[in-house]
């Protein structure tokens, strides 16, 4: 398992890539599903050109911990990746990589819909963004628990 | 004997407040906590309070060495 905060740019490919070649999946899973969250050059009809992504650190460290412990308690997981930017970030930056694996694909979906659903309106980050127009930043709307 | 209160995101920039440090014997919850803090300012609506990096509610109640902290509605991910 790999849970990690990063403040620069990263590729989720290279890390999956990196991931799997260093740890023996093979013949114990059937299943890996994968979530990217990448960031946007627009939101609400504007032009994003930047964006700060805050967080409140060890409070995010406890609950991406958390979040992938309630995940590993519902569903039988055998691995997973949590990997999460913070600070400055640009469009198409990676802001999330989520990665399952599992024997079998309705763990595999319902673990990683869970890990996602559960960062969004649990895990304490705020994005600011940055619009192109006028250089004006702004507060994204947080997402509140159903 | 004392607690510290931290803000956070918007409602930081819109408190003009970082971190406070409040007297234990000045409050018994959070939601005193954030009275005492803000010097009464009203508490936007569906902002999140949580204590030592565990979500509560405002009637929580607090202990020497706590910290406190008041955010909007996260955005991550």
């Amino acid at each position: 398992m790999k849970i990690e905060l990063y403040a620069n740019a990263f590729n989720p490919w290279e890390e999956l890539n990196r991931y799997q070649n260093t740890h023996a999946l093979q013949g114990r899973v059937g299943a890996a599903c994968v979530f990217v969250g990448t960031m946007r050059d627009f939101n609400e009809g504007d032009t994003v050109s930047a964006m700060y992504l805050e967080h409140y650190p060890e409070m995010t460290s406890a609950y991406l911990q958390k979040i992938a412990a309630e995940a590993q308690q519902k569903w039988p997981i055998e691995d997973l990746v949590m990997l999460h930017r913070y600070g400055q970030i640009q469009p198409n930056d990676t802001i999330v990589l989520l990665a399952v694996w599992s024997a079998h694909r309705e763990s595999a979906f319902a673990a990683c819909r869970y890990l996602i659903e559960e960062l969004k309106t649990r895990a304490p980050f705020w994005k600011k963004e940055t619009l192109l127009a006028d250089n004006s930043s702004r507060w994204v709307q947080g997402t509140l628990k159903a | 004997m004392a607690i510290t209160a931290k803000f956070f995101a918007s409602l930081r920039e819109s408190l003009g407040l970082d971190e406070s440090r409040i007297a234990l014997s000045e409050v018994n919850t959070v939601a005193e906590v954030w009275d005492q803090a803000t010097q009464g300012a009203q508490m936007p609506p569906n902002t999140l309070m949580a204590v030592n990096m565990e979500y509560v509610t405002g009637d929580h109640h607090v202990k020497d060495g706590d910290e406190v902290a008041f955010f909007p509605p996260v955005s991550g991910g």
